[in-house]
């Protein structure tokens, strides 16, 4: 067998005492769709930094091709032949997509940027992914999705580009663009070229992927070829022991209606949506991207003024008073991206989760420590959130635990009705079924759940009732049994 | 990457004390500079480390102290306040405009007539603060250019006062707050600094609204998820910054004797430098009022200790952006997060 295009052997690496990767084991072959999985903090992020040259590592070796390589900064690791589409977002939004595709390396005549061959080069590469996205937008004008397509697109322009890295490329995009970027990868793989694919949606990995290595602890415990091993094996590699089932569903929805909504309009994101929850439901909406999922849920919210219909909570109608009125009539709402408007990263654990309920435990203005510090491990113990303290800084906590603290500051505000969106992402196996057994047990305790996902297994394994949202409209309604993915993605289309 | 408890025990000791452990070193830098002039005979005595010299130093640190106060405010939740020097101009205008009649008047003699100007000056200086937080919440402009515009405004306001000349002849009830002193020795300005400040740190760190600001500073989508009042919060942190930057007004004209169209001008800069010394992030949510201190006290013992050196005042400006640029270089919230 040829030699593997990357090796990555022994490498370790601590930050101020934590040992990230102990003994950091990765192998790609060339041609190879390689996914990378594990739990978060089991270290993945940092082997792939200090792939990139963004991290130097304390010990260990990298070849590529044979040849030993050692980086010191990032454009090292690209002019060595290694690419990648990050996990968050980095585009500069004041410039175009062109522009942002050729960042840093854009064509020149006579010194100056040649915009002509720029726009064109842009073209062409969006042309041959099959992405229909204008190279002369600015990036802040294109919905997520597109700028995620874009990222993506920047990453295969770089031409002499070997190894690639994808990091959870598909967390934003719909099922059309999903297929293309799959095509794209398959393509890419045929030209020899190595493809890292870092993903916590498992279903992804048999849908692409060639091979696989699993993470645990900072080393690698498995690796193999993904046709001889299944999902639950799998899981097990990643969290270190058999899991009985990866959701958690006891609650049955009962008659008495929660939340009716009637007519909602907010032009021109979505109009005319009418959605009922019952106590002690789940009620799981699917829609593409830019279909108005979100914007639905924040103007239910009271996070924008709605141009048209009725929100109702448990019978009594909500009179435009905004995110307070909708807290104190029983509505808590956990955001799609929790770095963004979710939390505050440099705030404590504690500070974040008491952010709702502060004036439960205040004294003329001033607030009660004791009481406070009680709400805040009620919290903690509720939602099974690890920190070593309250006081440790809720941006140091991993992907799972950060968004328990999102859950946890609103379970404290005591709702009626949860609107979650994309509860899970960006959330490794274990913590996704604590969320969902979190989940299970709010609306098996008479509480309603409207939650908004991308993620279709998600969708069809939790929701008592599936709502389409599609381009703003409300399309199909499915029960549960009736829905299968082939039937939702239609339905969105 | 999560911090082991030592980390994070270092991080936020370094905050709270790396900036006392500054202060500490340069009084000792200069004391021991002025103790080379003693030893070598040029003075007869150390004339830094006397408590009639430190105590001057809490005087002249005062007026930019209060400031400071505001401007920290202000700095934590995510806004800067570049009106207050102009303001603070504006309500010194506005108390001496009340307060230049009769001789002998004092605070203590039931005389309304101190109050008018006192509430009339802190009126001016909220209302300027208030008209700042409204129009950047309401109209959602930067912090920077809103204030901006009502550093030439209040500039403006206060030469219209008194058309362009400056108020002189003040009462006595007015230059108490300036010139007069409570048990015999600590100066009233001293007094109302210590007060403020001492109130200040109450708020931020104890109350309710002490928490929005640094939740607004911090993320101000999350803050309105959260449900707090992002507009409400944003309005009153200026108003607070503007009538503290009336209260320095109303000390500065009782300290100086008179009322200065040009007064205040640049003060905003040093208000700012106290801030940014003392630890509070520009990008917002993180900052401490007791690093303000102590940034109010190093830019004081600096001028203070330069002075009584008899260094030119060209070299103190070049020290103080010294300063001030390697305060925020070893600042360690500026750490990125690690991965």
């Amino acid at each position: 067998m040829a030699a593997p295009l990357l090796v990555m052997r022994g490498v370790k690496k601590s930050f101020l005492g934590v040992q990230a990767l102990t003994d950091g084991n990765l192998e790609v072959q060339r041609g190879e769709i390689h996914a990378f999985c594990g739990s978060n903090g089991a270290g993945k992020s940092t082997l792939l930094g200090i792939l990139m040259g963004f991290i130097a590592p304390d010990d260990g070796e990298i070849l590529i091709d044979g040849r030993r390589v050692r980086f010191t900064d990032a454009r090292q690791a690209l002019d060595a032949g290694v690419a990648i589409v990050q996990q968050e977002l980095s585009a500069i939004p004041h410039l175009t997509v062109a522009e942002n595709i050729y960042l840093g390396a854009p064509p020149c005549r006579r010194g100056f940027v040649d915009f002509k061959r720029l726009n064109r080069q842009a073209e062409e590469l969006l042309a041959s992914l099959g992405f229909a996205i204008d190279p002369k937008a600015v990036m802040e004008s294109l919905s997520v999705a597109a700028q995620q397509l874009v990222e993506i697109a920047k990453a295969l322009s770089h031409r002499n580009a070997n190894i690639l890295i994808f990091d959870e490329p598909t967390s934003a995009i719909g099922e059309k663009d999903v297929e293309r970027l799959f095509a794209a990868l398959r393509s890419l793989a045929a030209t020899g070229k190595g493809i890292i694919y870092v993903t916590h949606r498992l279903s992804e990995v048999f849908a692409i992927a060639t091979a696989y290595t699993v993470f645990k602890d900072g080393a690698r415990v498995a690796c193999g070829r993904v046709c001889d091993i299944d999902r639950e094996r799998l899981i097990e590699l990643m969290i270190g022991g058999a899991m009985a089932g990866e959701y958690v569903k006891g609650n049955t929805p009962a008659s008495a209606p929660l939340l009716d909504v009637k007519g909602l309009t907010r032009a021109p994101r979505f109009h005319d949506v009418d959605l009922m929850l019952h106590k002690g439901e789940i009620l799981g909406i699917y829609g593409l991207v830019g279909s108005g999922r979100s914007e639905l849920i924040e103007t239910i919210y009271g996070l924008h003024r709605a141009d048209g219909g009725s929100i109702a909570v448990a019978g009594k109608r909500l009179r435009g008073g905004g995110v307070p009125e909708a807290i104190a009539a029983g509505l808590a709402y956990v955001t799609e991206d929790r770095k963004d408007s979710g939390l505050v990263p440099c705030a404590s654990v504690g500070s974040n989760l008491s952010l709702s309920i502060l004036g439960r435990v205040q004294h003329w203005g001033i607030i009660r420590r004791k009481a406070e510090a009680a709400e805040i491990t009620k919290a903690i113990g509720l939602m099974q959130i690890k920190t070593p303290g309250s006081d440790q800084l809720v941006r140091n906590l991993s992907g799972g635990n950060q968004q328990k603290v999102v859950l946890g500051r609103c379970i404290l505000t005591d709702p009626k009705i949860l609107l979650l969106d994309e509860p899970t992402r960006g959330v490794d196996v274990a913590a996704k079924k604590e969320i969902y057994r979190f989940m299970s047990d709010f609306a098996k305790q008479g509480g309603g759940i409207v939650m908004v996902s991308s993620d279709l297994e998600e969708v069809l394994a939790m929701s008592d009732r599936i709502m389409v949202l599609r381009h703003g409209e409300a399309g199909e309604a499915f029960a549960r049994g009736e829905a299968t993915s082939g039937k939702l993605m239609l339905a969105a289309a | 990457m999560r911090g082991s408890a030592w980390h994070i025990w270092g991080e936020t000791s370094f905050r709270k004390f790396g900036i006392v452990a500054a202060f500490l070193a340069l009084c000792v830098l200069i004391s021991i500079l002025c103790q080379l002039q003693v030893a070598a005979g040029e003075w007869s005595d150390n004339a830094f480390l006397t408590a009639a010299n430190l105590l001057l130093i809490l005087h002249q640190i005062a007026v930019n102290g209060i400031l400071a106060v505001g401007m920290t405010f202000v700095i934590i939740s995510g806004g800067i306040d570049l009106s207050v020097g102009s303001v603070l101009a504006f309500a010194g205008m506005v108390a001496a405009s009340f307060a230049t009649s009769a001789a002998g008047v004092t605070p203590w003699s039931g005389d309304y007539v101190i109050v008018v100007p006192l509430a009339a000056a802190l009126l001016a200086g909220a209302a300027c603060g208030a008209v700042n937080g409204w129009i950047i919440a309401r109209f959602r402009i930067q912090a920077f250019v809103a204030t901006l515009g009502m550093l030439l405004a209040a500039r403006g306001f206060t030469m219209s006062l008194a058309e362009g000349n400056p108020i002189s002849s003040l009462s006595d009830g007015l230059r108490w707050f300036g010139t007069g002193e409570l048990l015999g020795v600590v100066p009233v300005p001293v007094v109302l600094f210590l007060a403020v400040f001492a109130l200040a740190w109450i708020v931020l760190n104890r109350s309710i609204f002490g928490r929005y600001v640094y939740a607004v500073g911090g993320n101000e989508k999350s803050a309105r998820t959260s449900g707090i009042k992002t507009a409400r919060v944003k309005v009153l942190v200026y108003t607070l910054a503007g009538a503290l930057a009336g209260l320095a007004g109303i000390i500065l004209t009782a300290k100086t004797g008179s009322a200065q169209t040009g007064a205040g001008t640049s003060y905003e800069l040093d208000a700012i430098a106290a801030t940014v010394i003392g630890g509070t992030s520009l990008t917002g949510g993180v900052g401490r009022l007791s690093g303000t201190l102590f940034g109010a006290l190093i830019i004081g013992v600096m001028n203070n200790g330069l002075d009584i050196l008899g260094v030119e005042s060209f070299y103190q400006l070049i020290i103080k952006g010294v300063i001030i640029v390697t305060a925020v270089i070893i600042d360690p919230s500026r750490k990125q997060a690690a991965i």
